[in-house]
């Protein structure tokens, strides 16, 4: 966080909806990759959903940002809605062709595609 | 008025809380302008980046360096 706050380029703030089912883990786990391969920062969506201070004034400050939802029901972008906080980038894993189940067993190729999409929403 | 800067001290936090502090003396509103430089109690705010200006428990700005006269906008309301 603050270690980084002079470093040149911008950061860009990911925002999974890390929801009950095998969508929602997948943003989950996406967002941690990325965050470790120093794409992007995985940020706190309940913060955002909390509607405290800091975490909505850095959405709305931040000049990069994506939002992933697993599923259609799209309960990233709501709280983002709700919090008015404009969507920058955004994706829905079911519309990856990644059929929404209960499995949490989370297939390698299923975040090799979330990753990749992110990346491409981002460009 | 209570105003904090959060920021570890690199140049932006430096100019950020110089912004302030010219904003504060320009308005002459009665204000205390405290750096918060600790990582610990700087990550208590939820802030993604930093600098952050926080007045009376607002936080005003995350990850950049606000104007002075942006500044005064926020103190004079």
């Amino acid at each position: 966080m603050a270690k980084e706050c002079c470093k040149p380029g911008g950061n860009i703030m990911i925002l999974a909806c890390s929801g009950g089912s095998n969508v929602g883990q997948l943003s989950n786990q996406a967002a941690i990759e990325l965050t470790q391969e120093g794409f992007g920062k995985m940020f706190c969506l309940a913060g955002i959903g909390a509607h405290l201070g800091g975490f909505v004034q850095s959405a709305k400050d931040v000049p990069a940002m994506v939002a992933i939802d697993g599923c259609e029901v799209g309960c990233a972008k709501a709280i983002l809605d709700h919090a008015e906080i404009q969507t920058k980038n955004y994706l829905v894993l079911t519309e990856l062709g990644i059929e929404k189940n209960k499995d949490f067993n989370l297939k390698a190729e299923d975040i090799q595609k979330v990753k990749a999409a992110v990346r491409s929403a981002c460009e | 008025m209570e105003i904090k800067v959060l920021g570890p001290g690199c140049p932006k936090c430096k100019q950020t809380e110089q912004n302030v502090k010219a904003a504060v003396a320009e308005t002459g509103i009665d204000a205390t302008v405290e750096k918060i430089t600790d990582i610990m109690e700087i990550a208590g705010y939820g802030v993604f980046g930093t600098p952050s200006v926080i007045i009376d428990g607002e936080v005003k700005s995350v990850g950049k360096i606000p104007s002075k006269d942006e500044i005064k906008t926020w103190i004079e309301k």
